[in-house]
């Protein structure tokens, strides 16, 4: 945590890097084999939490749970319904 | 070079001088006449600011926080129903430490409606992180205004000036107007400013591990600000030959007595000249002027040796008493009587204070509505 308490509650750029949210979480969201890297959830993630990646050839979606506040609209969105959910532990 | 002018004339003079580049207003009675003089001195070439003539008090605070948050001297005036729409804007402007400088023309709070004079306004707002200062007359109220500028740009807050409207702001008396502020006050210096070339957020989210500690800076830059403002009204002596007690408080008559009225604002002239008048030596009066930070330490020091006290104060805090009376009896452990008057513009005349008077002397703690007309 940010110790320096800026008078007047002012801050540089880059405080949505530093204050990382994914402890906001109540529910995980999970990709499962089924993706098949479309790339629709990570036009609707709010937080922009989700990226491609590719491994073995194979495109996948990938969550930053850094961030990833556990809105679950990925997977609501997800046309394969592949992205599935758990209680954040 | 002394004029007999109105009081909002007064301020606007003081305004002048200070030449903040932004002023955001929207009229309202009884401050209109301080905001339309100013418009008209930026018309005529007599002062260099952008007047934005905006469409609610709410924008009118959003206007000036936004201004200001630029680096440059704002101001704003504005009373009763205006600075209630304003409240919200009013905690954004001492949260971001934004030192805007605000005239209050105090005047009743709806419903029933009323134009008139008392400080429902200044007291329903008075958690909102601002200095606020009352004053006695028209002079003070621009000295006032212009030491405002000195005191916030110091501290970081804002400042609110409070005159009592219609007997101050409607008022005619002899002002006597300064040539210049220079060397009194100077270019404003802000700590931050909204520049794109050095991007900065002012007025961030605070999470539950951040909040508290810039509440708790606001508090005590709040309480820094008795040393500031007894400075200021010495210094502002200096320079221009005028002072108004310690700055937070100003006694009068309280050589001999043994009781204290206790007031704030344009009555406490009323109150002087009754003492004078009826030479009565065994009361003195205590005006307070500086309202938020209270001046605790001064009320304990001044009525350590006194029997009783009374507050008159023009406002009622719904379902404890008065406002005023209720911060002094935090600090005094002697029979303090509330009188509670002049609410929507009634006068509170010589026979009212004598009356006052009299209850006090019999040192007892009650709370009196002043010529109430309704039965016990």
């Amino acid at each position: 945590m940010d110790k320096k308490f800026n008078e007047g509650a002012w801050a540089e750029p880059g405080t949505s890097v530093k204050n990382k949210t994914g402890s906001w979480r109540t529910f995980k969201p999970i990709v499962t084999d089924r993706c098949v890297g479309c790339g629709t959830c990570t036009k609707f993630c709010p937080e922009g939490a989700i990226k491609i990646v590719e491994k073995n050839g194979k495109k996948k979606a990938e969550i930053n749970y850094d961030y990833c506040k556990g809105c679950l609209i990925c997977l609501k969105e997800c046309p394969f319904k592949a992205i599935e959910k758990e209680v954040e532990k | 070079m002394k004029k007999v002018i109105e009081g909002s004339h007064a301020v606007a003079e003081a305004v002048r001088l200070c030449a903040p580049k932004v002023i955001a207003a929207y009229p309202i009675t009884p401050q209109t006449h301080i905001v339309e003089r100013l418009s008209k001195m930026v018309a005529d070439g007599e002062l260099d600011s952008e007047f934005l003539c905006v469409e609610s008090e709410h924008s009118a605070m959003s206007a000036c926080i936004g201004a200001q948050a630029t680096g440059v001297r704002t101001y704003t005036a504005t009373a009763s129903q205006g600075l209630i729409l304003m409240h919200e804007m009013l905690h954004v402007a001492s949260g971001m430490r934004l030192p805007i400088v605000m005239n209050v023309a105090n005047r009743s709070v709806s419903s029933p409606l009323s134009i008139w004079n008392d400080w429902l306004d200044a007291m329903a707002v008075r958690n909102s992180g601002w200095v606020q200062l009352f004053v006695e007359s028209s002079q003070e109220a621009l000295d006032t205004t212009i030491q405002a500028y000195k005191i916030a740009e110091t501290i970081h807050l804002p400042v609110m000036v409070c005159i009592d409207g219609f007997y101050l702001s409607h008022t005619y008396e002899p002002v006597d107007i300064p040539d210049t502020v220079a060397g009194y006050l100077g270019d404003y210096k802000p700590k931050v400013v909204l520049d794109p070339k050095n991007p900065i957020t002012q007025g961030m989210m605070a999470g539950p591990k951040a909040f508290q500690e810039f509440k708790e800076q606001q508090h005590r830059a709040l309480l820094s600000a008795k040393d500031v403002i007894k400075n200021e009204n010495s210094e502002f002596n200096k320079k221009f030959s005028r002072i108004y007690g310690d700055g937070l408080v100003e006694t009068y008559n309280m050589e001999s007595a043994d009781y204290a009225i206790i007031s704030m604002g344009s009555v406490c002239g009323t109150i002087k000249h009754i003492l004078d008048e009826k030479k009565i030596s065994d009361i003195g009066l205590i005006r307070i002027k500086t309202y938020r930070p209270f001046p605790n330490k001064e009320i304990i020091d001044l009525t350590k040796n006194l029997k009783a006290l009374g507050v008159l104060e023009k406002d009622i805090s719904f379902g404890i008493g008065g406002a005023l009376w209720a911060d002094v009896k935090t600090f005094v452990d002697k029979p303090v009587s509330n009188f509670i008057g002049g609410l929507g513009g009634r006068d509170i005349q010589i026979e009212d204070i004598v009356k006052i008077f009299e209850t006090i002397r019999k040192e007892e703690e009650n709370i009196h509505w002043v010529g109430s007309q309704l039965k016990k």
